[in-house]
């Protein structure tokens, strides 16, 4: 079972790792470490505790904490878009924390809305139960970064390339031909 | 593990609140800390006002919320309010909701 304290724990060394700093407001900090771990047990995954969740992991790859967005937000904002990780002038309060735009493409957003893994689990009985297939298939596919190489197997590629930090547009899908 | 979660179609839940002078409706996320802090705001504030829980609404209660966001030229980020039915404030930003409710 995941506990608070291991929610924590992950944050605090992610944290370290990248030189940036965890919300200064325990209250605050609780709330989203609080929304880490009831995503984590509900989807099986630390999904973002302010965005809304498909319950897919594969849709919801990129909004899965450490989320895609966070660095290019903490650099341009200086938080992400939770404001659970800070830059240093933020958390020394020189710096007010306000409310960080979404990075994540809209065409994403909409989709997540049309997309519900699990089937309910007290559906009222006979109740109709809508699942709009062809809008929640996801495809996964392997791409490549132009830049440094590095390769990943996911719907689409990464915000930016978690090796080299090159954007987005430098991935190109990457296909394997066997010939005979 | 993996908890199940009762999925409602759209539940709006009401707090009530001495001043009823505009319609508040918040959609929020319930786990994000951001809608719990405009929660709290608002109460404190004793702001009457309905919220929704979008990732508690099932299928057809999240295009519901999907459309009626981008009807009024909102973003689908959490906490979105609608005042009176046609301001919408996306975000905690004080200032605006509290010019907007004229607190
Ligand atoms: S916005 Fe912050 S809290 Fe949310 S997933 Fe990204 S890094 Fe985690």
């Amino acid at each position: 079972m995941i506990t608070l304290g291991k929610v924590r724990q992950r944050a605090e060394s992610d944290a370290k790792t990248h030189g940036y700093y965890l919300n200064p407001d325990p209250n605050f900090l609780g709330d989203l470490l609080e929304g880490l771990k009831r995503n984590e047990e509900r989807y099986g995954y630390p999904s973002c505790p302010c965005r809304l969740a498909s319950g897919k992991f594969e849709f919801d790859r990129d909004i899965t904490c450490p989320c895609d967005y966070r660095d290019p937000d903490v650099e341009e904002y200086g938080a992400c878009y939770c404001s659970l990780y800070v830059k240093k002038e933020l958390y020394e309060g020189k710096t007010p924390i306000l409310p960080v735009p979404e990075r994540r493409p809209s065409e994403k957003q909409a989709r997540a809305y049309r997309i519900l893994a699990e089937t309910p689990a007290e559906e009222p009985s006979g109740a109709a139960v809508v699942v709009a297939q062809e809008l929640s298939e996801i495809t996964l596919r392997l791409w490549y970064c132009k830049q440094c190489g590095y390769v990943c197997f996911r719907e689409e590629p990464p915000y930016v390339c978690p090796i080299c930090k090159a954007k987005r547009e430098m991935f190109a899908e990457l296909k394997i031909r066997t010939d005979a | 593990m993996r908890r199940s979660v009762r999925w409602e179609r759209m539940k709006i839940a009401k707090v009530p609140g001495k001043n009823n002078k505009h319609k508040v409706l918040m959609y929020a996320i319930s786990t994000c800390a951001w809608c719990k802090l405009t929660k709290k705001f608002l109460k404190d504030n004793n702001i009457e006002y309905e919220y929704v829980d979008v990732d508690l609404s099932n299928i057809e209660g999240r295009e519901k919320i999907r459309r009626e966001i981008l009807k009024r030229g909102g973003s689908l980020s959490y906490p979105a309010i609608i005042i009176d039915d046609k301001i919408l404030i996306n975000g905690f930003r004080k200032d605006e909701i509290k010019e907007t409710l004229e607190i």
